[in-house]
C-alpha cells in the first residue's frame, strides 16, 4: 500500500468512527461537509477533468431534488424510485444544454453564462409550477426521526451522515477510475487544447457530453439527498446561482482536477465559515454580514496567493 | 449599467461579476450623499463618478491586473469575493432595510404625444445617453481612447508598440465603473436599494450585454431597450413574475445563435 491510500485509509476509518465521538451539530457539520464533498465531487468531472465550466449546477440540485420529492409527495413513491427518475431527467436536462452548447461551439465565458441562463430560466418555471408548490414551497412530511426507514430514507441525522459517506467514497471511487480511463485521458487532451485534441482524431462533442451526462447524474443524486435531508424545497433558494457558487467553491478553493482538492475545499470552507461564526459570537461582534466579508477576505486570498488550490501545496508538502 | 460591463470586458476581457454590486455602492453614495447634503441625485453623479473612477482604477491595478493571464475561472473567483465583500460590507453599514430618495419632481411627468413619461425616468434615460455619447466620443477621438481601442483589437500588438497596456487597462475599468457609478446615482429615483440588490442586477447586466454583444457599446444600449420592452411586454401579455424567464430564454437563444450577440463582432 503506498503512502497515499494508508493516509486514505486512516482518514476513512476516522470518517466511520466519527458519529462516535462527535455530537448532534458536529455530525450535522460533518453531513454538510460531505454533502459539498460530493457535489463539488460531480462539477469537478466536468470542469477539472473535461474544463467545461459551469456556473448552473444548481439547476441538477434543484431538479433531482424537485423530481424525487415529487413522485414522494404526490404518489408515496420512496426516493429509490425517484432517484432514478431524478437521474434521468438531470442528464436529460445536460445533454440538452451539452447538446445546444457544443453544436453551436459555444465555450469559455459564453458556455458558462448559458449554464446561469438556463439555471435562472428554470427557477423561475418553477416559481410558476403550482404542482410542485411554487414559491411558496414543497414540504415533505417529516417522519419520526428515531428509526432507520431506509426504503423511504426516514431516519435519524446518523443514517444521512452515513449515506453521504458511502456517495462520497463511491465518488472518489469513480472519478479516480475516470481519470486513469481512456475518457480521462480524452477529456485532460480536451481542457489543455480542445483544438489540438481534435486535430488528434479524438472527437471532442462526445467525450464533452459524456462528461456533462456523469456529472449532471452525480449531481441528481446530492439533488435527492438534499430534498430528504431538509424536507422542504423553494425554488428561489435551490436554484438560485449562489447554490451554483456554493458547488464551485470547494473544488475551486481545494484544487480543481485534482481528486482530493473538492473534498479538502468542502472541509476547509465548511469549517472556516463555521468557525468565523463561532469566533464572531465568542467575541460579541453581533454584526449582519460581517460573517461573509470574513469569508470574501480568505476567498480573495487563496485565490491570489494559492491560484492552483490548496490540495496540490499541501500533496506536495506531504509528498503524497 | 450594462455599458460600463461591456467596456471592462471588450477592453480588458475579464468578465465583471462585481458589476452590480459596484452599482449598489453608488446608489448608497447618492443616498447618503442626499441624506447628508441635500445633493440631488442627478448633481451626485459627479462626485460619485469621480471617486468609482479612482476606484475601479486601483482596483483594475491592484487586484486583477495580475491575474490578466489567469484562467477564467480564476477571474471569475476573484471578482466573486470581491463581490461578497462588497454586498456584505454594505450589510454592516447600512444594514438590510431598504433606503430611498425623495425628490419633489420624482411624480411629476411630462406629456409627450399623448404619453405620460415620468420625470425621473426620462432624466435617467437623458443621463445613461450622455454618458453614452462621452463614452462614444472618447473612443473615436482621444489619444487614449485610440489607444485602448489598440489594446482590445490586438493585446500583443499593443504591447509591441510600446503601449502601456495595464494603464490602460486601468483607465478602461475606471471608466466602466463611472458608467457604473452614473446608473446607480440615476437608479436611486427609481427604486429602493438594499445590499442583495447587486446580484440581481449583475445578472441582468450580463443578459442585456450578451443580447448586444459583448464589447460592443451600441450593442449595450440596443441590448437594455430589448430586454426592457420584451420583460416590460412579457410582464403584460403572461405574468409580471414570469418576466425574467423572457430574458433568459432571449438570452439563451441570442447564445445559441448569435454568440457573439446582435451587434457583436466574432473573435
Amino acid at each position: 500500500m503506498s503512502r497515499a491510500q494508508a493516509s486514505l485509509a486512516v482518514l476513512g476509518a476516522a470518517l466511520v468512527a466519527f458519529p462516535f465521538i462527535a455530537g448532534n451539530y458536529a455530525l450535522s457539520v460533518a453531513t454538510l461537509i460531505l454533502y459539498f464533498a460530493y457535489t463539488g465531487q460531480a462539477w469537478n468531472v466536468m470542469m477539472g477533468f473535461a474544463g467545461q465550466l459551469s456556473l448552473g449546477h444548481a439547476l441538477y440540485v434543484g431538479v433531482g431534488a424537485y423530481a424525487a420529492a415529487g413522485l414522494f409527495y404526490h404518489y408515496g413513491l420512496g426516493p429509490w424510485a425517484g432517484l432514478w427518475l431524478a437521474i434521468l431527467l438531470c442528464v436529460a436536462m445536460g445533454l440538452i444544454v451539452g447538446f445546444l452548447a457544443f453544436r453551436f461551439g459555444i465555450s469559455g465565458v459564453y458556455f458558462a453564462l448559458l449554464t446561469i441562463a438556463f439555471a435562472e430560466f428554470t427557477r423561475i418555471g418553477f416559481d410558476h409550477l403550482d404542482w410542485l408548490g411554487g414559491p411558496g414551497g414543497l414540504f415533505l412530511k417529516v417522519a419520526q426521526r428515531d428509526t432507520w426507514d431506509l426504503a423511504n430514507f426516514r431516519g435519524p441525522p446518523l443514517m444521512y451522515y452515513y449515506a453521504m459517506l458511502a456517495l462520497c467514497f463511491l465518488a472518489l471511487l469513480l472519478c479516480s477510475r475516470l481519470l486513469g480511463s481512456k475518457a480521462g485521458y480524452y477529456w485532460q487532451a480536451i481542457r489543455e487544447d480542445e483544438e489540438a485534441a481534435q486535430a488528434l482524431g479524438i472527437n471532442t462533442f462526445r467525450w464533452k457530453m459524456l462528461a456533462v451526462a456523469i456529472s449532471s447524474a452525480m449531481t441528481a443524486v446530492s439533488g435527492v439527498f438534499f430534498a430528504f435531508y431538509y424536507n422542504n424545497l423553494f425554488p428561489e433558494q435551490i436554484f438560485h446561482i449562489s447554490r451554483s457558487i456554493e458547488i464551485i467553491l470547494g473544488p475551486i478553493i481545494g484544487g480543481i482536477g485534482t481528486l482530493f482538492g473538492p473534498i479538502l475545499g468542502a472541509a476547509l470552507l465548511t469549517l472556516l465559515s463555521d468557525g468565523i461564526t463561532d469566533g464572531l459570537a465568542a467575541l460579541g461582534w453581533e454584526i449582519p454580514g460581517i460573517k461573509q466579508v470574513f469569508y470574501g477576505v480568505v476567498l480573495l486570498a487563496v485565490i491570489m496567493f494559492l491560484p492552483n488550490g490548496v490540495w496540490p501545496y499541501i500533496a506536495k508538502r506531504l509528498k503524497l | 449599467m450594462a455599458l460600463g460591463l461591456s467596456v471592462i470586458f471588450g477592453v480588458v476581457r475579464v468578465v465583471n461579476f462585481a458589476h452590480g454590486e459596484m452599482m449598489t455602492v453608488a446608489m448608497y453614495a447618492a443616498t447618503v450623499l442626499f441624506a447628508g447634503l441635500g445633493l440631488d441625485p442627478f448633481l451626485s453623479i459627479i462626485p460619485v463618478a469621480v471617486a468609482f473612477f479612482f476606484f475601479g482604477y486601483a482596483l483594475q491595478r491592484a487586484l486583477i491586473n495580475p491575474f490578466i493571464t489567469r484562467p477564467e475561472h480564476s477571474q471569475f473567483m476573484l471578482l466573486l469575493a470581491v463581490a461578497l465583500i462588497i454586498v456584505n460590507g454594505l450589510l454592516m453599514i447600512f444594514g438590510p432595510s431598504a433606503r430611498s430618495v425623495q425628490v419633489d419632481y420624482q411624480l411629476e411627468s411630462f406629456e409627450i404625444g399623448g404619453i405620460l413619461v415620468d420625470k425621473a425616468r426620462l432624466y435617467a434615460a437623458l443621463a445613461a445617453v450622455a454618458t453614452a455619447a462621452g463614452l462614444f466620443a472618447f473612443f473615436r477621438t482621444t489619444r487614449a481612447g485610440k489607444a485602448i481601442r489598440a489594446c482590445a483589437d490586438n493585446h500583443l500588438g499593443a504591447l509591441v508598440v510600446g503601449l502601456d497596456v495595464k494603464k490602460l487597462y486601468a483607465l478602461t475599468f475606471g471608466l466602466g465603473a463611472v458608467c457604473v457609478a452614473v446608473a446607480g446615482c440615476a437608479m436611486v429615483l427609481l427604486v429602493d436599494v438594499t445590499p442583495p440588490l447587486g446580484p440581481a442586477y449583475t445578472l441582468l447586466a450580463f443578459v442585456i450585454v450578451i443580447v448586444g454583444g459583448l464589447g460592443s457599446m451600441p450593442g449595450a444600449l440596443l441590448g437594455g431597450v430589448l430586454i426592457g420592452v420584451s420583460e416590460a411586454l412579457a410582464g403584460l401579455l403572461v405574468a409580471p413574475s414570469a418576466k425574467g424567464m423572457f430574458s433568459f430564454g432571449l438570452l439563451i437563444l441570442i447564445l445559441l445563435f448569435r454568440p457573439q450577440g446582435l451587434l457583436g463582432k466574432r473573435d
